[in-house]
């Protein structure tokens, strides 16, 4: 019988510092057991128990797309014990990783749409993921227009900032990047709060539309109303839970919203099915 | 049915014989309460209890379990790699477990057996125990197990029922467990089943007639979630709660664990405990913020998870074999029964 809570041994491969105040680190994994590798099959918007023998776990989205091949990563804020103690750890250190868990934002209906992906902050990991995943050439004439809003406090603060630059240069995407204030002259991207810049940017909400939606919870509680203005059906709108997790696999019992777990039942809910659920998160 | 009747002058003899393969474990004295544990060679099983304190949900989710053992030591291979540990799988044998208590398991049961995962701590120590249940014909006046779904000579979940009369006990083996129960103690005589039968059904009914307390479940079905959610009256069935957690310590139903890493020097162990959703560290996040930060919201989840979340989630009933464990115990007569009755009632203002 598979232990559903052994982790898979990996190692540290590469960390990137990501943000100017240092807090968030993207450790890129490999696995110790190549054949680890091959059970570890997912989609962008699942997430994995990070394992520190000592500390213990931590549940984090997977930064990393499918597409990318021979690791997996994550982008880390470092918060609370294990994070703490991740983000003091080295290249070629081993550590564990248990999933992938949860279930992923949902390709098949998203295939042939147009996808509008709003981000802020440090919550655009699996938002990454998604952006990496359409944009592989296998993949890219399965969706419509993608649409790109990722807001940061500040230029510093923005996640993947080479890879973002690069993606609002292509013509496949549409990018828009805004900081929430800035004193740099050459700033040459949007200033102002994610909502402020969906308004002006984002598509029109219809049938064919569909918004991904990650970020602060004060982000979302300013952009849902823009989404409902441009006529986004609520099961058009696509989010992202975080809530406390040991187990991640529906068994221990304390991340529940209403009936459903956010680690097994979630994390990626529509809007709709939220508004039947108590708002425990 | 085959009922089996066991003189209880050969009921020590026929015990030792079942020890040469099973662990037995039974109900004993202990100070003013009655608790199980494993009886050693010239212990026997104390009926003369009404239900012991605790539940026997630690024999499957043990308060405290090792899963996992590690090395800290950077000069090992496998350092930082976590290690599965041996887990004793001897068969064991309940004597006494009331239908309640073995009731409870089969509502455990889908939450550590999903079609995605399986639980294997819990799963491999609950096929490894054989339950002899006890028939109750003295309740608690707590006891409302006749409108959870349960009672007092319930079947489900025992492996044998067992029916204590005047001067022997009539057995009956409920599942293949229970058969090979009844062989290895050569338990076979059999007795006049329709005798049998009908000593069974009078006592069974005799013994439903004296629970006179219930729990009132029949509309918690079609309430929407978030109407009961939102009611009024939760303020008032928290307002005395001191969050103390004994209700989910001693419910046989309640399964939430934590997970936590021991390090002593340079090894350690991942242990997993009992956690209990009255506790505010249970849903605090990292960054501070806390889903179910106040006495109301938890204890809001504990009723809302027994009656109506896993009523929703399973289909198989409540969550809750009335054995009245928590109003005895609690220390502010909060009161599921209360509870059920505010919920299955409750209109929300249109």
């Amino acid at each position: 019988m598979k232990n559903p809570y052994l982790p898979y041994p990996v190692r540290i491969e590469e960390i990137i510092t990501e943000t100017e105040d240092k807090n968030l680190k993207t450790f890129k994994l490999v696995f110790l057991n190549p054949e680890d590798q091959n059970e570890f099959v997912y989609l962008p918007g699942q997430f994995a128990e990070l394992s520190i023998a000592g500390k213990g776990e931590i549940p984090i989205g997977i930064a990393s797309s499918p597409t990318e091949k021979g690791f997996i990563a994550f982008t880390v804020n470092r918060v609370g014990q294990v994070t703490t103690h991740l983000h003091s750890m080295k290249v070629n250190d081993t550590m564990g990783v248990r999933g992938p868990l949860g279930n992923a934002y949902p390709w098949k209906t998203l295939e042939g749409k147009n996808i509008v992906i709003i981000g802020g902050g440090f919550a655009f990991t699996t938002l990454r993921s998604s952006i990496v995943y359409m944009l592989d050439p296998e993949n890219r004439s399965k969706f419509k227009d993608i649409h790109v809003i990722y807001g940061a406090r500040t230029p510093g603060m923005l996640l993947y900032r080479d890879e973002v630059a690069q993606w609002e240069k292509r013509k496949d995407i549409h990018v828009h990047i805004t900081v929430d204030a800035t004193d740099d002259p050459d700033w040459a991207y949007n200033v102002g709060f994610v909502p402020t810049i969906t308004e002006q940017k984002a598509l029109v909400g219809d049938d064919d539309t569909y918004a991904i939606i990650c970020g602060p919870p004060i982000m979302i509680k300013f952009t849902q109303p823009i989404l409902d203005d441009l006529g986004y059906a609520q099961d058009h709108i696509i989010m992202s839970l975080e809530n406390r997790m040991k187990c991640g696999i529906g068994i221990c019992g304390r991340c529940n919203i209403g009936k459903e777990f956010v680690c097994k039942d979630g994390p990626v809910f529509t809007l709709s099915q939220l508004s039947d659920l108590p708002k425990e998160y | 049915m085959k009922f089996i009747r066991i003189d209880k002058e050969n009921w020590e003899k026929d015990l030792q014989k079942l020890r040469r393969s099973f662990r037995l474990i039974g109900p004993v004295k202990a100070d003013q309460d009655y608790l199980f544990k494993t009886l050693g060679e010239a212990e026997f099983p104390d009926f003369n209890f009404l239900n012991t304190r605790l539940s026997l949900k630690s024999l499957v989710l043990p308060q405290s379990e090792n899963m996992f053992e590690y090395s800290l030591d950077q000069n090992r291979e496998d350092y930082h790699v976590l290690k599965e540990v041996k887990r004793n799988s001897a068969q064991c044998v309940v004597f006494g477990i009331r239908p309640c208590d073995a009731f409870a398991f089969l509502l455990v049961k889908p939450n550590f057996e999903t079609p995605e995962h399986v639980d294997p701590y819990w799963k491999q120590a609950f096929e490894a125990i054989t339950l002899v249940g006890l028939a109750c014909d003295t309740p608690c006046s707590t006891c409302f197990c006749t409108s959870a779904g349960c009672g007092p000579y319930h079947e489900e979940g025992l492996d044998v029922l067992l029916v204590p009369a005047d001067d022997h006990y009539l057995a009956k083996a409920i599942t293949e467990k229970g058969k090979h129960l009844l062989k290895a103690a050569d338990w076979d005589g059999d007795t006049a089943s329709d005798v049998a039968e009908k000593e069974m059904q009078a006592r069974k009914l005799a013994a439903e007639k004296r629970i006179t307390s219930f729990i009132s479940t029949d509309h918690l079905k079609e309430k929407a979630t978030i109407d009961l959610y939102d009611a009024p009256f939760w303020e008032d069935v928290a307002f005395s709660c001191i969050n103390c957690g004994i209700c989910t310590y001693v419910c046989p139903t309640c399964w939430c664990f934590d997970i936590q890493d021991e390090t002593r020097g340079k090894s350690g162990r991942r242990m997993r405990n009992w956690d209990s959703c009255m506790y505010p560290l249970f849903t605090l996040h990292a960054s501070g913020h806390n889903p179910r930060g106040t006495k109301i919201q938890r204890v809001r989840q504990r009723f809302m998870h027994k009656l109506k979340y896993y009523v929703d989630k399973y289909n198989n009933g409540i969550q809750c074999v009335g054995c009245g464990r928590c109003i005895r115990l609690c220390p502010v007569n909060i009161d599921i029964r209360r509870a059920g009755e505010l919920m299955n009632n409750y209109k929300p203002i249109a």
